[in-house]
């Protein structure tokens, strides 16, 4: 099937061998309105009975859960950045109490804080597993413990994964890995036993900002679209969708997101690439040095006998 | 001169300078051991049929054994790999084209197996049919065996082993024949391993001249390979490869001394060449700068190819 490897692909629930199939389903996460509470890491641990995995301080930021993992399937991240980088103050639309949107602003809202010269504004972004149209991870898996659902997401099959780790340096975001103590891979599901009762995945239901909003991909791709648009027209530089463009290097992610700033600055890859785009290239490489082993092995027994 | 700084400035270009993919949770020494095995295990796979075809029965039996031992090892090592090692018979579960170490496991069970019996055969003198059958059996899947691992470093998002996709392979069959020609050195007589020593030879060129087109072509992401332990491993096997295949050539037809020393400057070569892009791979994938640059640096073209396209 064309496009199965790298490009766009519209039915990837289809590509994958699904017949009849629900809509592919995904996650908008807008980081613009994030408050950094972690109601979705700790409601994510509960639902999916994710253990503790660390109970350090990083010393960096308020950020001490520092990755997604084997044993986190979401994590906020914590951008401390100096004002001026970026930034002026927004109405970034936030829900919340207070004087309604025709009176007269109150100082300072958004998520900046000015003192004099050394002020900062804070970025935080809930991330999560991208179920990439292609996927490395289920790509790579050499036991089909990896596959993909009925919804377009990809979920690893606990019985079946044998630990090899192969997905775990093939996935260009960094997001599965395997769990220590346990042997086996592990990420999110998109809460696959919740979608599949038409329920809303933890993390969305728990989060109180709306900023993680789950629903089928088209109709979130079309809701970020105009989001983007809100908050251009209130002149925030800064803001982009990240993993929303079918025509990327992995044909978009399942769950995307609205950054305020460079992907690197939230620890995502600013143009990640699925490794098997370049499958056949890889392969065609190998048969062409195997036929130079060959030939290098005849080549040996030729000329003379000592 | 001006002063060293004591801490890198801080960099707006990663989050907390944490890398940005995961490092590989294979294990060392078994994954990068077992590069070097499938290597040396594949090459002299095909290195006993030609010594059973030319009739050198002392060559073909070491090359044999050599195959047969260095398949059975390298299965142990992968399966010791594994978190879950009693989910081994997994791997066999499906064949997928798009997973190199699916592929891999489907070369590796029969090659093993054929590789045995062809050893068995070939040291018991029993069963001489089914033995050479075996043996041409694994000499069909030995230089696929040699050369997929490549492919299997090569099909990840890490940069220093992707971004080698090209070279890697060929790397791997130089130095699993510099392996294979230099392990039948040691216990081959003279008069029959003049092939293992020409292998030998023939690989460390090819491996050679494939590592330096690989680290010139790389650049920034092809920095590991060159600095710290990786780059010290890369380093003393590229002088033993050297030293070891023009000596093996210069007078390894005269002196079964030199014959010795240069087969085992070479199979020592092959197992430090594999932990050193083995190492050199986990470097990059640590340093978020590798995986962040080159992206960077793409979308800068894209984004002034765009901006020509429109400006036409």
């Amino acid at each position: 099937m064309s496009n199965s490897l790298s490009g766009p692909l519209h039915d990837v629930a289809g590509d994958a061998g699904h017949e009849a199939h629900p809509p592919r389903m995904g996650f908008f996460t807008d980081t613009s309105v994030c408050i950094g509470c972690k109601a979705c890491e700790v409601a994510c641990k509960e639902w999916n009975l994710v253990p503790e995995d660390g109970l350090s301080l990083t010393g960096m930021s308020y950020d001490n859960t520092g990755a997604l993992g084997a044993s986190t399937w979401r994590h906020v991240a914590f951008v401390e950045q100096p004002i001026g980088r970026a930034s002026r103050s927004t109405d970034l639309g936030m829900p919340g109490m207070g004087p309604p949107p025709d009176a007269t602003p109150p100082a300072g809202p958004g998520q900046e804080t000015e003192s004099g010269e050394g002020g900062v504004r804070w970025l935080m972004s809930s991330d999560v597993c991208k179920h990439c149209t292609h996927a490395a991870c289920l790509d790579v898996c050499p036991t089909g413990s990896l596959f993909r659902t009925e919804f377009g997401t990809v979920v690893v099959q606990e019985d079946i994964c044998n630990g090899c780790g192969y997905c775990v340096p093939a996935c260009p975001y960094g997001v599965i890995d395997i769990r220590p103590g346990d042997g086996r891979a592990f990420k999110c599901t998109l809460c696959y036993d919740r979608i599949g009762e038409g329920m809303t995945p933890a993390c969305a239901q728990a989060c109180p900002t709306e900023s993680i909003q789950y629903g089928e991909l088209d109709e979130l791709r079309e809701r970020a679209g105009r989001r983007l648009g809100e908050l251009q027209e209130q002149g925030v530089d800064g803001a982009r969708l990240y993993g929303a463009d079918p025509d990327d290097g992995v044909g978009g992610d399942g769950a995307f997101f609205l950054l305020l700033d460079e992907p690197e600055v939230y620890g995502l890859p600013p143009d990640p690439v699925v490794t098997t785009r370049d499958l056949g290239s890889m392969w065609r490489h190998v048969g062409a040095a195997a036929g130079a082993l060959v030939g290098l092995g005849v080549a040996s027994f030729l000329g003379r006998r000592r | 001169m001006r002063e060293q700084r004591m801490v890198p400035e801080a960099s707006p270009d990663s989050y907390y300078g944490r890398p940005i993919i995961k490092e590989p949770t294979w294990k060392t020494p078994d994954v990068p051991l077992y590069l070097f095995l499938g290597g040396l295990a594949g090459a002299s796979a095909v290195l006993a049929e030609g010594a059973a075809v030319t009739d050198r029965p002392d060559l073909e039996r070491v090359a044999r054994v050599a195959a047969g031992a260095g398949a059975a090892l390298g299965t142990v090592a992968l399966v010791h790999d594994l978190h879950r090692p009693e989910r081994f018979l997994n791997m066999l579960r499906v064949l997928k084209p798009t997973s190199p170490l699916s592929v891999g496991s489907w070369i590796l069970a029969p090659f093993s197996g054929l590789s045995a019996a062809a050893a068995a055969s070939s040291v018991t003198g029993r069963l001489p049919r089914v033995g050479r059958l075996a043996g041409v059996g694994a000499t069909v899947l030995g230089p696929p065996l040699a050369t997929y691992t490549a492919a299997l470093l090569a099909n990840t998002a890490v940069p220093a082993w992707h971004e080698a996709h090209r070279e890697l392979p060929f790397v791997f069959a130089g130095s699993g024949a510099t392996a294979a020609g230099g392990f039948a050195c040691l216990f081959t007589p003279l008069d029959q391993a003049g092939p293992a020593r020409r292998m030998l030879a023939a690989g460390a060129l090819v491996e050679l001249a494939a590592a330096e087109r690989l680290t010139g072509r790389l650049g920034l992401v092809g920095e590991p390979y060159g600095q710290g332990r990786p780059g010290r491993l890369m380093r003393t096997a590229r002088v033993l490869t050297a030293v070891g295949g023009t000596a093996a050539l210069v007078a390894g037809r005269r002196s079964r001394t030199v014959s010795v020393l240069a087969g085992a400057a070479c199979v020592a070569a092959s197992v430090l060449t594999r932990f050193g892009i083995f190492e050199a791979g986990t470097a990059s994938a640590r340093d978020p700068k590798y995986t962040v640059e080159p992206q960077r640096e793409r979308l800068r073209a894209r984004a002034a190819e765009r901006a020509r396209t429109l400006g036409r």
